[in-house]
């Protein structure tokens, strides 16, 4: 009983739609994005803890990274992260090359302003999951080009 | 369809995160409108909006013809809810005019881990699916309604979906055009 894959595409453009007025014309939407943060938060912070609940404790914070950006990006976005980079300081820069949310828009330059939209709910995903992972981070996305994009990681440590 | 040195099962981790996000969207709709009336609606028309994209996959997933009478049409959203929810519901209680039938089913990947507290007792939970068919449907020139009747969500045994057949839709030229 699994639901089709294509499901989880149009309930993700129908949340975007949820927070984006159609007639949004002017780029004014920040507010709005926290919304759709948030429902990516409550998605990964629940998730991670169903898909890791039988694996080993990871050895450090560089291992979390790694299965993220290896086994639970393939399982959702149906490719791992193109780069990840660090400075062993607590930023990381996750990179992916052809994300699934962006691979139905045009690319070129006409529909940039609206690629954080599209980003927003994974910024989400990514702080709910490593926030359940007991590492508390701050997330930022940007798009240069699409469908490519890159969400930067800064870890918290109090 | 695990990847090699791949754990996890990406269609189980897919699905198991449409399950959740669905259940964020409803609860956020929960806390941005008052009344619940106007969640079950809004869910509907975001089903409307997924219903009318997914036909175009359903049909191409399916490669399925014009259907010759309702019957037909009953077997085909079976055959969808197969294809996207992996549950097959029994097709049953036909009205005597044959226009008007039930789907039945016990669960389905919406309400996987879903409990409804007491005071959401006039939310429609899957009220999603009603706008689903509805779109779908219309793409194909059909205008059908639909209605829980019964919800496994609420105690009753199983989830009834009443399906009904209003009329086919003709190809109509928008006003002002000739």
């Amino acid at each position: 009983m699994f639901a089709d894959e294509i499901l989880l595409e149009l309930l993700h453009s129908e949340l975007v739609s949820y927070v984006l007025p159609a007639d949004c014309k002017d780029y004014k939407i920040q507010g709005n994005l926290s919304t759709l943060e948030y429902f990516g938060f409550n998605s990964g912070y629940r998730i991670i803890e169903r898909l890791t609940k039988d694996w080993p404790r990871f050895k450090n914070e560089l291992e979390t990274f790694k299965f993220i950006c290896t086994d639970f990006w393939s399982s959702i976005y149906k490719k791992q992260i193109d780069n990840l980079r660090t400075n062993h300081q607590g930023v990381y820069v996750l990179q992916d090359n052809g994300f699934r949310f962006l691979s139905r828009i045009g690319t070129g330059r006409q529909y940039l302003d609206l690629a954080p939209a599209y980003i927003a709910f994974t910024s989400g995903v990514l702080r709910g999951a490593l926030a359940n992972l007991g590492i508390n981070c701050l997330v930022t996305a940007e798009v240069q080009s699409m469908p490519a994009c890159k969400f930067h990681i800064q870890v918290q440590r109090s | 369809m695990a990847r090699p040195g791949t754990r996890l099962d990406s269609k189980k981790v897919n699905s198991e995160l449409f399950t959740l996000t669905y259940g964020a969207l409803v609860s956020q709709l929960m806390r941005d409108y008052e009344n619940v009336d106007d969640v079950n609606k809004q869910l509907e028309r975001m089903g409307y909006n997924i219903g009318v994209r997914l036909i175009e996959d359903y049909l191409a997933k399916t490669g399925s013809g014009r259907c010759y009478d309702f019957r037909d049409t009953a077997e085909k959203i079976q055959t969808g809810f197969r294809l996207y929810l992996g549950i097959t519901p029994v097709i049953t209680n036909w009205s005597p005019a044959g226009d008007e039938f039930s789907l039945q089913f016990d669960s389905s990947p919406l309400t996987e881990f879903v409990e409804l507290p007491d005071h959401c007792l006039g939310l429609k939970y899957c009220n999603v699916l009603t706008g689903v068919l509805r779109g779908a449907c219309e793409m194909v020139q059909l205008d059908i309604t639909s209605m829980f009747v019964q919800d496994h969500l609420k105690g009753d045994s199983i989830t009834e979906l009443r399906i009904k057949f209003i009329k086919r839709l003709e190809d109509a030229i928008p006003a002002g055009e000739d």
